[in-house]
């Protein structure tokens, strides 16, 4: 360790000078404890994780539709997003087929777009199409939820499109808006 | 035969290196350090499986709550130019003053005919004012969509880069609201955003 000789040299006496030996050991406990101090006041007011961000891309609302392929309602799955967390889902064009509702989450919504999705290629050949419409009963986290299954059973096409009022009927039959 | 001498040692321990790890600690989070936000009401994020992290820079920030929007720009020249547009507009001259505590502030929620007066106020003050959110509606010009419009002009001059615009919305936030900022993005041709989540596992396939 460097010591500082900070002895002053002790002339009192006449004769010789003798430094006198003083250790020059400065006790750093304290500085530690304001360093450490300081420490946890900066690791408290920061934000350590950086917030992460979900993508989405909503269809062009462009009012000429000219280069819009027609998506065939076979393969088309619609989730009605509504009231209390539930969703109501259904293949192909409303009033066709009956809906029928479920929660979000793993026993729900995701086994529903797993088992479709497989059988809508099984059939069609081609990839399933879910339209997610959120009613005004829903809430930002259903949204949030709904786009997350995409992700999570790699739905490759989807969208977010606004409700119609036969599909608002239909939420409202089945009490869930 | 001479006594066995226990040898008295010092307890003092020598700090130095536990100072020096401390300082070098410190150092780092000093200088990776960015202020966490407060946010004006209470946001309580949505949790999702995305991982993609949200850039530092030319980011637009739109907090919804309690059916209020609040806008968040990050750079201090973006505020700043982004203020100077937005007075252009509506007609209001800033002071060099109110532009310096503009580009020092974090989130606004309050209506242009309000801002100077906000913008006058002691940083206290402030802090308890309460803000009201930026109005917004469903007609192409409302305040929300001149912010956001005015934002992207000024990073697209001075930064010469397209405004990332991502929105913070609360759990419970009612649909209509986030649909209607959707609807304003929209029709400036914003197509692309992000949501902000916070992490959740994702489950296992």
């Amino acid at each position: 360790m460097a010591e500082l000789d900070t002895s002053s040299g002790g002339g009192k006496k006449g004769g010789k000078v003798r430094s006198k030996k003083a250790s020059t050991r400065v006790d750093l406990t304290a500085m530690v404890d304001l360093a450490f101090l300081l420490i946890t006041f900066f690791i408290m007011t920061t934000t350590l994780s950086k917030p992460k961000a979900m993508d989405v891309t909503m269809p062009d609302k462009d009012e000429k539709q000219l280069d819009q392929l027609p998506v065939a309602a076979s393969r088309s799955l619609t989730l009605l997003l509504g009231a209390n967390n539930k969703v109501e889902w259904f293949v192909g064009e409303p009033g066709k087929s009956a809906p029928e509702t479920v929660d979000y989450g793993k026993d729900g919504l995701r086994k529903i777009l797993i088992e479709k999705g497989k059988e809508i290629q099984a059939s069609t050949g081609k990839y399933m199409v879910v339209l997610i419409k959120p009613s005004d009963k829903s809430n930002y986290k259903n949204v949030v939820d709904a786009l997350d299954e995409m992700k999570i059973t790699s739905v490759e096409s989807y969208a977010i499109v606004d409700i119609t009022p036969d599909e608002v009927g239909l939420l409202k039959r089945d009490g869930n808006y | 035969m001479p006594r066995v001498k226990v040898a008295r040692k010092s307890t003092a321990i020598d700090m130095t290196a536990m100072c020096d790890v401390a300082f070098l600690l410190l150092t780092f989070f000093i200088l990776t350090a960015k202020p966490r936000t407060e946010d004006p009401v209470p946001i309580d994020v949505p949790s999702s499986t995305a991982e993609v992290p949200l850039p530092e820079e030319d980011v637009l920030l739109l907090t919804v709550g309690q059916g209020k929007v609040f806008y968040t720009v990050e750079g201090t020249d973006i505020r700043k130019q982004t203020l100077t547009q937005m007075g252009e507009k509506y007609n209001i001259n800033f002071s060099p003053q109110q532009k310096q505590v503009f580009s020092g502030l974090q989130v606004i929620g309050v209506p242009m005919n309000k801002l100077q007066g906000y913008l006058d106020l002691d940083a206290d003050r402030r802090k308890t004012f309460k803000q009201d959110g930026i109005p917004n509606d469903t007609t192409a010009n409302n305040e929300l969509a001149d912010w956001i419009r005015e934002s992207r002009k000024a990073v697209a001059s001075l930064h010469n880069k397209p405004l990332r615009i991502s929105v913070k919305g609360d759990n419970k936030e009612e649909y209509p609201t986030i649909k209607k900022i959707i609807g304003i993005l929209q029709r400036q041709k914003v197509n692309k955003f992000s949501l902000i989540t916070s992490v959740k596992n994702a489950p296992k396939k």
